[in-house]
């Protein structure tokens, strides 16, 4: 169960959304159903998909920024949310005769003492800072949630640490959001999550927003910053180049299960999953004569509505070998030798 | 490239950009210098990528050419040749009749470029009503014919519904297909799969590349995407605060880069064996357009930057044969070598 090779252990994480269909009824949005993963301390798990998938909700369920709908979720050896289901080793949830789940001991941890160990950097740094307060401020707001710092002194000098450590000038400190730019902010949110010497954080898009010749700038300072604090990172991105640098791991999600899940070069060397056989193959890679000879797998049609989502597989609608079985139920996750986890009943 | 024109009857070029200046006004009274000489021709048939970061001017050029500037903004000089016409001295009347059936524009966001309250085939008949003397019932059998052509199943079924139903992808294949509706020999790309995922990516530019041999005509691609220049174009011009600072073929901008900041952002970003090897980033911030210096508008951010840099905005010169940088290190190593 809890083991201590892993700093933060995900099981059957489920996330459903109501949504009203009229007449009074809500339907599930199953926008994270049955999502499984672990990262060890210092680590990146890079985590790829189109939009709509379910990465960012996994990302904020993960920090309970949402309820979680079903699953356990384990940090640092502490079960901090367990809905009770529990689940036989092929991956099936266990029911009684009538049919209902057997559940078993529910956690749900206060999350405040964790908050200090997990934090968050958004995608939109233009959106994500308070636009009225200064740049100290912003940074020194988690210290006094938490109440790090005994004075003001202890403060400045620990927002103006914090700043120099991401490369910004210690003499903004009283400015405000609108005077930086793009990746100027995005450093700002990368200080404000680290104000509380997290162990893990998890960045959701944090260089889709920036300019090509900047987002270099912020990805090296991730790994700087890794190699520093020895922080393990959930790496959301839908631009797959980026993540593959960045990354140690990579899983792959479609529709709000997790497809694929391997190392980073394994993965795109050798991709087994036919859905990340296509996405990888979609990227277009800033090489011309390497662009002409590649051959894409270019995918029919578009995603399905997670409303609606197809029986089975939800890939089999788009997928070139899709069988009767696809349709008939989930493939199960297994590990196919080294780490390299599949949901797929293709061999 | 200007003899071209005066000499031959048919002139080389489909589009010639010459020396083109798009300044907008601002609430202060200011300027802001959107595009500062910008040239480059275009053959038919061929397909040109402009890539630059966001406020590089390369919008601003495309919409120039097209001449659908926000009302704050104007071209101040230079001219844009269609077949060897100035059209920048046409008056509205002629413009309109330039836009959609000569030149044709697609946009970033298929989400709102589409009338949400008319449906697609309405919005699709009405170019074809304006652009051609075709009636109703033709003009609807076009439109279907159109949406076919971009790959849209059931088209009869889908000119009757309108854009909330679509999927984005969907909705960019509906801009293609009112693009090309009228068969115009230019077709110009503003950033057209920025806000799409991948794999639909993969599909529109698929489609572009199909259409563009079908139909032979001439496409600008302006990007911000590295890796979908080099998959589309022919040729590139690298653009960098409202000026080019290089253009060539593909395989130039690629593999022989001659301007300082094309190699920087190629280095920039993670690609085949260097994948996991640390980038080099560009430093500094982006470009201020309100406040340009006086020289190299890369300068402040360029490794290499002499003195000159700093004083005097380097002339174009021809690196190799149709590859053109303006970067004072290659007039510096042509003097040199001389």
């Amino acid at each position: 169960m809890a083991n201590n090779e892993y700093l933060v252990q995900v099981e059957h994480l489920k996330e459903y959304f109501p949504v009203r269909a009229g007449f009074g009824r809500t339907i599930p949005l199953k926008a994270v159903d049955n999502v499984s993963f672990s990262i060890r301390p210092g680590e990146t798990l890079g985590l790829v998909g189109e939009s709509g998938c379910g990465k960012t909700t996994v990302g904020r369920t993960l920090l309970q920024l949402y309820k979680p709908t079903g699953g356990r979720i384990i940090f640092d050896g502490q079960v901090i949310y367990d809905s009770g289901e529990q689940y036989d080793e092929n991956g099936r949830l266990k029911v009684d005769a009538n049919g209902k789940p057997i559940l078993g001991k529910k956690v749900q941890a206060d999350m405040l003492p964790y908050r200090k160990q997990m934090q968050m950097v958004f995608q939109d740094p233009y959106s994500s800072l308070n636009p009225r307060m200064t740049v100290e401020d912003i940074i020194g707001e988690p210290l006094d949630v938490h109440k790090l710092c005994k004075n003001k002194k202890e403060r400045r000098e620990r927002v103006m640490e914090l700043m120099e450590l991401v490369g910004l000038n210690a003499e903004h400190a009283m400015r405000y959001p609108h005077e930086f730019s793009g990746g100027q902010r995005q450093r700002i949110g990368i200080a404000r999550a680290l104000a509380v010497n997290p162990k893990f954080i998890v960045c959701d898009e944090p260089v889709s927003a920036l300019d090509v010749s900047i987002q270099a700038q912020v990805v090296n300072m991730f790994e700087d910053l890794q190699k520093k604090l020895g922080v393990a990172y959930l790496f959301i991105a839908h631009d797959l180049l980026v993540v593959h640098h960045i990354s140690d791991r990579i899983a792959v999600m479609y529709l709000g299960k997790m497809m694929e899940l391997a190392d980073a070069d394994e993965l795109n060397d050798n991709p087994i999953h036919p859905y990340t056989q296509s996405l990888l193959s979609a990227v277009p890679i800033p090489d011309p004569k390497t662009a002409r000879a590649s051959q894409r797998i270019v995918l029919e049609g578009d995603v399905p509505s997670p409303l609606h989502m197809p029986s089975g597989c939800p890939f089999r609608t788009r997928c070139r070998y899709a069988t009767e079985q696809c349709a008939k139920e989930m493939p199960p996750f297994t590990d196919r030798g080294n780490g390299h986890f599949v949901a797929c009943w293709n061999k | 490239m200007s003899e071209t024109v005066k000499n031959n009857q048919e002139p080389k070029y489909i589009l010639e950009v010459r020396d083109l200046h798009t300044t907008f006004s601002t609430d202060q009274g200011g300027q802001v210098n959107a595009v500062n000489g910008v040239s480059f021709a275009l053959e038919p048939g061929k397909i040109l990528g402009i890539v630059g970061e966001s406020g590089s001017g390369k919008s601003v050029t495309a919409y120039s050419i097209m001449d659908i500037l926000s009302d704050n903004g104007s071209i101040t000089g230079g001219q844009v040749l269609y077949k060897g016409e100035d059209i920048t001295q046409w008056d509205q009347k002629k413009m309109q009749h330039f836009r959609g059936k000569c030149c044709s524009i697609i946009f970033q966001d298929p989400m709102t470029s589409l009338n949400p309250v008319f449906t697609i085939g309405n919005q699709l008949m009405e170019a074809i009503l304006l652009h051609t003397d075709r009636n109703k019932a033709e003009a609807k059998a076009r439109a279907i014919e159109m949406l076919q052509l971009v790959g849209i199943n059931e088209p009869e079924k889908r000119i009757k519904q309108y854009p909330y139903e679509l999927s984005g992808g969907m909705r960019q294949r509906v801009m293609i297909a009112m693009a090309l509706a009228c068969e115009p020999d230019i077709l110009i790309a503003d950033e057209p799969t920025t806000a799409l995922d991948v794999t639909i990516q993969a599909q529109i530019l698929e489609l572009m590349q199909d259409l563009q041999k079908k139909l032979g005509m001439a496409i600008i691609i302006v990007t911000h995407d590295l890796g979908v220049i080099a998959s589309m174009c022919d040729e590139i011009i690298v653009m960098y605060g409202g000026r080019v600072c290089e253009r060539g073929t593909a395989d130039d901008i690629f593999y022989n880069p001659a301007h300082e900041y094309t190699k920087g952002l190629l280095r920039s970003i993670p690609s085949g064996s260097r994948m996991k090897e640390r980038l080099v980033p560009i430093g500094g911030t982006p470009i201020n357009m309100l406040d340009l210096p006086a020289g190299c508008a890369f300068c402040p951010r360029c490794d290499s930057a002499m003195k000159i840099c700093l004083r005097e905005q380097p002339q174009e010169i021809q690196v190799g044969e149709n590859h053109y940088a303006s970067c004072w290190m290659n007039i510096k190593k042509a003097k040199e070598g001389k």
